[in-house]
């Protein structure tokens, strides 16, 4: 479904992906691991045009969108929750989901809110309350609700984990599995937290300075000891 | 500036208060300790330091106070109260505006109203207006413009240059003025596309003085600084406000068989640019709760969030300046007809900086808000006019009095596009 082909990306000198090449099949939940600057969150705005891949290409459902403007890459069906939410502050979460629905046909609106709204009972509580005034977890599943809003087939989410207790990251795992398994929507999933990453997806990227260095099945690289040196040792989860 | 936490201890208070005062004192000997008079036909510039004393030791005290004002005393920094549909203040400014409409539309029909009254009462619609319009830019959208006046002399040129060309009355020129001054914010928003914060604000600010300096020098067209007099006044749909009309034409007076009086025609224009506003507002407060409004709040809060969620920048930012720019066309088109004469002078960079500070004054994005800076800009000036010299100083002084204490506007919040009835209880829960 989605292709990279040696991308590289720039940030005026400093090159942020050097020669990235991945593949999400249908389906399927793909994680990508990494150290802090290892060219994450490049990668995903990479994909949404913006900032543009130098060299390389990318394709969507067989179709190049290397060049393509971001509006348009999003309007093809590919959604991004990203890195550090982007919470529309003082509009409401009502709002908030009304923009997420900007790409989408409005005859689904009322079902896909609903859908949210089942998905993450906690944001009909909070439907007009002011976005900036939710808590972080919270707002993290409003970010993802918000991009779900725009009927997405491709889903790309950036650190959904980050500064959440337990408790919720395993809540929004959950139901980043159950959007997988009911709507059969493809995710790419970039994460911090690598054993829970690993555990919910089919396949994994590990990512260094730019460049994939390790690919495999979930469950091959949780078994893998350069993986569990370098991201999961010294914390152990049960 | 002014913290808003623990009160400064007397030193450092000293120190802040010194500070001001040498800003002010590099300040007022160039403007106030310098003065020229006319002797025997030459100019003598002279001095006056003792006023220059004076100047520097008023604001030595007042920031002095200010330091050492006890934080009890101070208001506290307001928050938008996070849910807003148990927010009663939401209803009350609906009574508000719907009260504050009543008075407009009676006004002109109230015993004590007279001439200089409706006078204020239409210059202050014309800043309400203006402040709607500019409030769609700078409010919802979140962009800068300091130009603004540029599209209220594209509105009054466009109607005057109509009128006397082509002979179109007011009402043919007003959808036409409008879209000139559209085509005009489409101009500018081009580009500005990339332009964020101070980069945008100085940008547009050129664009306002371009405009201006076009009008004052292509005499040919534009009259140059002379302006353009005789331009047609608007006609009750045809029926003109003369005492004497022209051969074949019913004047207003004699068609509704009342007594001729001036003050008809200004309480007919005061009623026009009462609809006029009103439209304004009305289709501000539609246009929020549609996809192209929405999107406009969503850049103003996050651009990058935005292209996320595949809304086009470009042509969001262009129909706010458009859009901006048509509302101010119109209301420039009212102010042509109005004056009957239009120059120049009248669009200057202090008409964009009053109506911008009607807007934030206002409290960014609220509409009522913005009619209340606007009575209180325009009204003020009125009644400091008795202090003749001091009128200025006054007014400033109210400004930064405003400004301490509300630091986010008169009315800083915004409402919520939209408010669906609470969710009913369901059985599970
Ligand atoms: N806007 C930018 N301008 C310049 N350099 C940038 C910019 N954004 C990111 N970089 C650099 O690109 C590299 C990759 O950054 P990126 O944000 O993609 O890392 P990441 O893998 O997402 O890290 P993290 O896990 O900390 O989020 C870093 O070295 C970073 O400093
Ligand atoms: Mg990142």
């Amino acid at each position: 479904m989605l292709n990279l082909q040696g991308v590289h990306t720039f940030y005026g000198p400093i090159e942020a992906l050097r020669g990235v090449t991945l593949d999400v099949a249908k389906g399927e939940i793909v994680t990508l691991i990494g150290a802090n600057g290892a060219g994450k969150s490049t990668l995903l705005m990479t994909i949404c045009g913006r900032p543009r891949a130098a060299e390389g290409s990318i394709r969507f459902d067989g179709e190049d969108i290397t060049r393509e403007e971001t509006f348009s890459i999003i309007r093809r069906g590919i959604a991004q929750a990203p890195e550090g939410r982007r919470i529309f502050a003082r509009l409401t979460v009502f709002e908030n989901l009304q923009i997420g629905a900007t790409v989408a046909d409005p005859g689904h609106f009322a079902s896909d809110i609903e859908k949210v709204f089942t998905l993450f009972p906690i944001l009909r509580k909070r439907r007009d309350q002011r976005g900036g005034t939710l808590s972080g977890g919270e707002q993290q599943m409003l970010s993802i609700g918000r991009a779900l809003m725009g009927r997405p087939r491709l889903l790309l989410l950036d650190e959904p984990s980050l500064g959440l207790a337990p408790m919720i990251v395993k809540q929004i795992f959950a139901a980043i599995a159950e959007i997988n398994r009911a709507q059969g929507l493809t995710v790419l999933l970039v994460e911090q937290n690598a054993y829970h990453a690993l555990r919910l997806a089919h396949r994994g990227y590990v990512m260094q300075t730019g460049r994939i260095v390790l690919s495999g099945s979930g469950a091959e690289l949780l078994a893998n000891p350069e993986v569990r040196a370098a991201y999961l040792e010294g914390g152990v989860h049960a | 500036m002014i913290a808003a936490a623990a009160p400064s201890p007397l030193p450092a208070a000293l120190k802040e208060a010194a500070v001001a005062a040498v800003v002010a004192l590099a300040l007022a000997i160039p403007m106030v300790g310098f003065y020229t008079v006319d002797e025997g036909g030459s100019l003598v510039a002279k001095t006056r330091f003792d006023w220059v004393a004076i100047a520097v030791a008023a604001v030595f005290a007042g920031r002095l106070a200010l330091a050492l004002w006890p934080p009890a005393w101070r208001l506290k920094p307001r928050r938008e109260p996070a849910h807003v549909a148990v927010d009663g203040r939401f209803t009350l400014m609906k009574f508000f505006g719907a009260a504050a409409v009543t008075v407009a539309v009676v006004l002109p029909f109230l015993p004590f109203t007279d001439r200089y009254i409706i006078d204020v009462a239409t210059t202050v619609l014309i800043y309400v207006m203006l402040g709607w319009g500019l409030n769609i830019v700078v409010g919802l959208a979140g962009l800068l413009d300091l130009g603004y006046v540029a599209f209220y002399a594209v509105g009054a040129y466009s109607f005057a240059l109509l009128a006397r060309n082509f002979g179109l009355n007011f009402w043919e020129c007003l959808p036409l003025a409008g879209i000139f001054a559209a085509l005009f914010g489409v101009l500018l928003g081009f580009p500005v596309l990339r332009l964020r914060g101070d980069y945008l604000a100085i940008v547009t600010l050129g664009f306002g003085e371009m405009i201006r300096i076009v009008l004052v020098n292509w005499q040919s067209f534009t009259g140059g600084p002379n302006g353009l007099t005789s331009i047609p006044r608007p006609s009750f749909f045809g029926l003109p406000f003369t005492r004497t009309p022209e051969a074949g034409e019913t004047a207003f007076h004699e068609f509704f068989g009342l007594e001729f009086s001036s003050y008809h025609r200004l309480a007919f224009l005061y009623f026009v640019i009462l609809v006029l506003a009103l439209i304004t507002n009305a289709f501000t407060l539609r246009i929020r709760r549609l996809p192209v409004g929405r999107a406009w709040e969503a850049l103003r809060e996050d651009e990058i969030a935005c292209r996320a969620l595949g809304i086009n920048p470009t042509n969001t930012k262009l129909t706010a300046f458009a859009i901006g720019a048509m509302f101010g066309g119109f209301a420039g088109s009212f102010f042509a007809a109005r004056q009957g004469f239009i120059s120049p002078e009248s669009f200057t960079f202090i008409e964009s900086a009053l109506i911008l500070a009607v807007v934030v004054l206002g409290g960014m994005g609220s509409q009522i808000g913005i009619v209340f800076a606007a009575i209180l800009l325009v009204v003020l000036p009125e009644i400091a006019r008795e202090f003749a010299e001091l009128r200025m100083v006054l007014f400033g002084a109210a400004m930064i009095g405003i400004m301490v204490w509300r630091p986010h506007g008169l009315l800083s919040r915004r409402d919520p596009s939209i408010l669906l009835p609470l969710p009913k209880a369901t059985g599970a829960s």
